[in-house]
């Protein structure tokens, strides 16, 4: 445990503190259009600690995450409908579903050897099948959607996740603490280690003795369940699924930009992209409307300039150059 | 279903897989030898769309031969964006390129919704709606046209790479990097020549395109999937591969729709795709990486 | 102009903090004499060009509406075809002081609003969105002016029957084409449940979904024309109907007729644009506006003044329909004389408006929220115009079959 918070010198544990306190108590201050900012940026920092742990720490670079996203909202919500089995049970039937299609792909590229950028366009077949499948599953509603309940009735069962804004923005927040607390224990750990090694240098790790398709086989596991967890999220906040939504390349995507932006490899950097993308992408659309300039297109064009601007000036990421700036830093590797 | 049906849609999947192919041969050729992946490859397809739409609508050029001036014009467009945007990034690794070219990507669509508008955009030409009729098998005008082209541009730019010195040179450097690099090639020209030369197909395919389909901007991500996919099973950095590949999935969606349903075609090709990453990963005509 | 800066206003004495507006905001709306209407719609993504249709519908509406003596102050949202920005955006939208939604033509996306409005009590008046779910799921604030997939399907293929019957067409087999996007499977699976209860004089030899970012459809008319069925049942939208039409002109197949039984793409101006005179002939059964209303005749010389580029036959159909939403607000806004959400939702529920734009009886909704009132009509493509051919009441013309030859259209 005391190697995982290796990483706080005096500062950064205060400004971690204070950071804290301002979710914790959120709420109560901001409007609504705020928090369900700041919730998005919550989810999209959770969901980019789970991508970071497969990318940042194993070196693998995976373009098809929606495929466990979208596993996962399916299983929880038809378990749901279907069957009556609340969330609480069917995250883990998620996360196994989520872990098996992992094990398929990561047994094709693994034992294939597809590497490199082959292994990215692999998970990118694969996220695309699952799409087309799911569009022709009529058992899961197909292209036209499935849905989740929303009647009044059931407006107060939070044990169903059928709660208010605030129910869902602590859980946001509770499961934004967890992926972090989970990254930070793993990153200590000797199976970090071993992610470290591989990612570097896979041959020298191979002759430390690290078995190298048993340590991406975890790396792989450990990132799917994550993701097929945030995706019973996804269900029961949306109450409504598309394969066109939640499986889309589109989707793989937006999950993997606030880690790139943010630092790939660093603990901070999934939430400080996150929570700088999500509320530039707010900020673009309300701005361009104040000045008059709402025409559509314009805001993902200044979006993609924006992109481009970030990945060309600082290559590493913001975190690396912020934590500096502001005396943040620890022993990040 | 009788057996000229079957012909008939063996030979509209030949004909789209020539200018699919000639699209994907762009995606090919830029990454075998700058080693970058262009994830805005569909894109500039839809780019070259547009240009080839606004030439018919200004000047009434047909898209096909507006292929030849637009190859031109995406060659330019390619060097400089190889020089000004790309090099740097080159050395850097994988997923920069990534973010970097996605958000090419999200510039050019977004721009041309705002300059056209989200309606699809088709071009009127006067044979648009022919067709042949060979021994009770129909085949569209239009498509033999396009796919004409497409075999005319490919063949030109075989002949670059097998009969040029600066062919050659490029090919060299493709080969090896730092051999080249000694025996004093300027490499960064080298490369610049080739995402020109694969922007090129790309400009010469969309223009091709325009003439067979109608576009609208939001089509974009499907164009790039099916390079990637093209190319993949083809060979990542073959230009016979990128051919061919283009040539198997045109014929696999034509097939696939007709005996299963046409809306799991592309998972048809998708799963071609995971078949040859698993059989063959470098790709059916690619080489092994040592 | 006087939208945006009232609202920049209200939100620089907010963070100035002059308690005045944060203590009574109630009753600064209850006085206020328009009613702020949030109308939140795909401008931009995946479903543009039909947001971009309803927009202008929107435009040419307070001009109309002011002369009937309503008063409103609309404004425009994109919601960029997400349901994350619909979300974000009603939430924000309700803090910048909407007092009623309007939206979102997207069935998802307008789930995504509805979920908002419901926790923030504001009334969400839906303009298109054919989910049944919408409306089957206990939402207290909101209502839906527009059909359910199944009732579409329902009175499509009534019409289908009965268009065909008036212009003595008999038809052996048909074969129904989808796109396979979000609303033609939805429409696909309420066809299967719905047609073997119908008990209609034709029956359907294949079903075939295509997808809809397909290049081209020449394969599946290929196989459409391998089976050579009578008529052509197509579920589309605009993009996927172009390309459906080129081939099977390029192929020369035929049927007796091809008809929509509900679907967008048909009456599009890309459609036409695209197509030109090979737009003729398609059938489609839809809610449609009724040219005989005055209302619509006002609505269309409005829409002339504010769409001078846009032909209002062709965007009548999302125009209509977001007018008419904006119509029932602004009707609630007046009789509740007050824009607080309950007040303003139990005016809305007890609509009751008898001259309106599209075709049917007066609008009036049932406790699930939905208007059993609209009227559906047979629509042909003659002359390069949508022409109301059935029912007769309504139509101004008469229909035209066996669909007319492909060769020599000009």
């Amino acid at each position: 445990m005391k190697a995982a918070l290796s990483f706080l010198t005096p500062r950064s544990t205060v400004a971690l503190m204070a950071c804290g306190v301002a979710l914790l108590v959120a709420p109560f201050v901001v409007d609504r259009y705020t928090l369900s900012i700041i919730l998005l940026s919550l989810l999209g920092a959770y969901l980019g600690q789970a991508w970071n742990i497969l990318m940042g720490y194993c070196g693998l670079l995976s373009l098809g995450h929606a495929l466990y996203l979208g596993i996962g909202a399916y299983a929880s919500a038809v378990l749901f409908v279907n069957y009556g089995i609340g969330p609480w049970a069917s995250v883990f039937v998620a996360a196994a579903l989520g872990v098996a299609a992992a094990a398929v792909i990561g047994w094709l590229g693994f034992r294939f050897r597809i590497e490199g950028v082959y292994f990215s366009l692999l998970t990118i077949a694969f996220a695309e099948i699952a799409r087309i499948g799911f569009d022709n599953w009529s058992f899961v509603g197909g292209a036209a959607g499935f849905f989740l309940p929303v009647n009044a009735a059931l407006a107060d069962q939070w044990w169903n996740l059928r709660g208010g804004p605030f129910f869902f923005y602590y859980l946001a927040l509770a499961m934004a603490v967890a992926a972090l607390a989970i990254t930070a224990v793993l990153r200590a750990s000797k199976l970090g280690y071993a992610f470290l090694a591989i990612r570097e240098d896979p041959q020298a790790a191979c002759a430390l003795g690290v078995d190298i398709n048993r340590t991406r086989f975890l790396a792989l596991f450990i990132s799917a369940a994550m993701t097929a967890v945030g995706g019973v999220y996804i269900a029961f906040w949306t109450n409504n699924l598309f394969p066109a939504q939640v499986l889309d390349t589109s989707k793989s995507i937006d999950m993997i930009l606030a880690p790139i932006v943010g630092g790939l490899g660093t603990l901070m950097g999934p939430f400080i992209g996150a929570f700088l993308l999500v509320p530039l992408g707010s900020a673009l659309t309300d701005g361009l409307r104040a000045l008059g300039l709402n025409a559509p297109g314009i805001k993902a064009l200044v979006y993609g300039l924006m992109l481009m601007a970030i990945i060309g000036a600082t290559p590493n990421g913001l975190w690396p150059w912020l934590a500096r700036k502001l005396g943040l830093e620890a022993r990040e590797p | 279903m009788s057996l000229s049906l079957y012909v008939e849609v063996l030979i509209q999947g030949v004909l789209s897989g020539l200018v699919y192919g000639l699209m994907a041969l762009g995606l090919s050729v830029i990454f075998g030898v700058v080693r970058v992946v262009n994830f805005a490859h569909g894109e500039f397809a839809v780019l070259a769309m547009y240009c080839a739409f606004v030439l018919f609508g200004l000047a009434g050029v047909d898209p096909i031969i507006a292929s030849l001036p637009l190859a031109v014009a995406f060659f330019v467009l390619g060097y400089a964006m190889q020089r000004g945007m790309v090099q740097p990034f080159v050395t850097r690794p994988q997923h920069e390129q990534f973010i970097l070219l996605v958000g090419v990507a999200l510039v050019v669509t977004n721009g041309l919704l705002l300059v056209f508008g989200p309606e699809s955009k088709h071009v009127d030409l006067p044979y648009s709606f022919d067709s042949y009729t060979l021994g009770g098998v129909l085949i569209d005008k239009v498509r033999v046209y396009g796919a004409a082209a497409a075999l005319v541009a490919t063949a030109a730019l075989f002949a670059f790479f097998r009969l040029t010195p600066t062919g050659t040179a490029i090919r060299a450097a493709a080969d090896n990097l730092t051999g080249a690099a000694v025996v004093g090639l300027d490499v960064k020209r080298l490369y610049a020549i080739t995402f020109g030369l694969g922007l090129a197909c790309v400009g010469a395919a969309g223009a091709i395109m325009m003439a067979l389909t109608d576009m609208t901007p939001m089509l974009a991500p499907s164009l790039t999937l099916l390079a990637f996919t093209i190319v993949i099973v083809g060979g990542l950095g073959s230009m016979t591969g990128a051919l061919a590949g283009g040539l198997l999935i045109g014929v696999a969606e034509a097939v696939a729709s007709l005996v299963v349903s046409p809306a799991i075609k592309s998972m048809v090709s998708f799963a071609l795709l995971v078949l040859v990453l698993a059989l063959r990963p470098q790709g059916l005509f690619g080489k092994a990486e040592s | 102009m006087t939208a945006k800066t009232g609202w920049m206003i209200d939100r620089r004495s907010l963070l100035a903090g002059a308690s005045a507006t944060i203590a009574a905001p109630a009753v600064v709306r209850a006085q206020a004499k328009s009613l702020k209407i949030a109308l939140m719609l795909p401008r931009s993504g995946f479903f543009a060009q039909a947001g971009q249709s309803c927009y202008r519908g929107a435009l040419a509406t307070p001009k109309v509406l002011s002369d009937l003596g309503y008063n409103i102050e609309i404004v425009h949202i994109d919601t960029e075809s997400s349901n994350d920005v619909s979300r974000t955006q009603a939430e924000k939208a309700i803090n910048d002081g909407a007092q009623c939604v309007i939206g979102a033509f997207e069935s998802g996306n307008t789930i995504a609003i509805a979920q908002v409005c419901e926790q923030r009590k504001v009334p969400l008046v839906c303009n298109v969105a054919s989910a049944p779910q919408l409306t089957s799921q206990g939402y207290q604030f909101l209502v839906r002016n527009f059909m359910t997939g199944p009732g579409l399907v329902t009175n499509g293929l009534k019409l289908v029957a009965e268009v065909s019957k008036a212009a003595n067409m008999e038809f052996k087999t048909a074969v129904f084409m989808h796109s396979n996007d979000t609303f033609g499977t939805a429409q696909g699976q309420a066809m299967e449940k719905i047609f073997p209860t119908l008990n209609m004089p034709f029956k359907i030899v294949e079903s075939i979904a295509y997808d809809p970012k397909a290049q081209d459809l020449s394969v599946e008319v290929t196989k459409v024309r391998g089976i050579n069925p009578d008529l052509l049942l197509i579920v589309t939208r605009a993009g996927d109907a172009i390309k459906l039409t080129r081939d099977m002109v390029r192929q020369k197949f035929q049927p007796k007729a091809i008809m929509s039984p509900g679907s967008p793409g048909l009456y599009d101006q890309e459609f036409f644009d695209a197509v030109g005179p090979y737009a003729d002939g398609f059938i489609y059964n839809l809610p449609w506006f009724n040219v005989k209303s005055q209302m619509t005749q006002a609505l269309e010389a409005s829409f002339k003044a504010t769409n001078p580029k846009n032909r209002f036959d062709l965007d009548g159909f999302n125009a209509g329909f977001t007018f008419e939403a904006l119509l029932i607000a602004a009707d609630a806004f007046k009789r509740a004389g007050s824009g607080d959400g309950e007040t303003l939702m139990k005016a809305i529920k007890a609509t009751n408006i008898k001259d309106h734009v599209m075709i049917g009886g007066p609008i009036v909704f049932n406790e699930k929220g939905d208007n059993p009132n609209i009227g559906s009509a047979s629509i042909q493509n003659i002359g390069q115009k949508p022409t109301v051919v059935y029912p007769a009441d309504v139509a101004v013309a008469k229909p035209i079959l066996p669909f007319p030859a492909w060769q020599g259209r000009k």
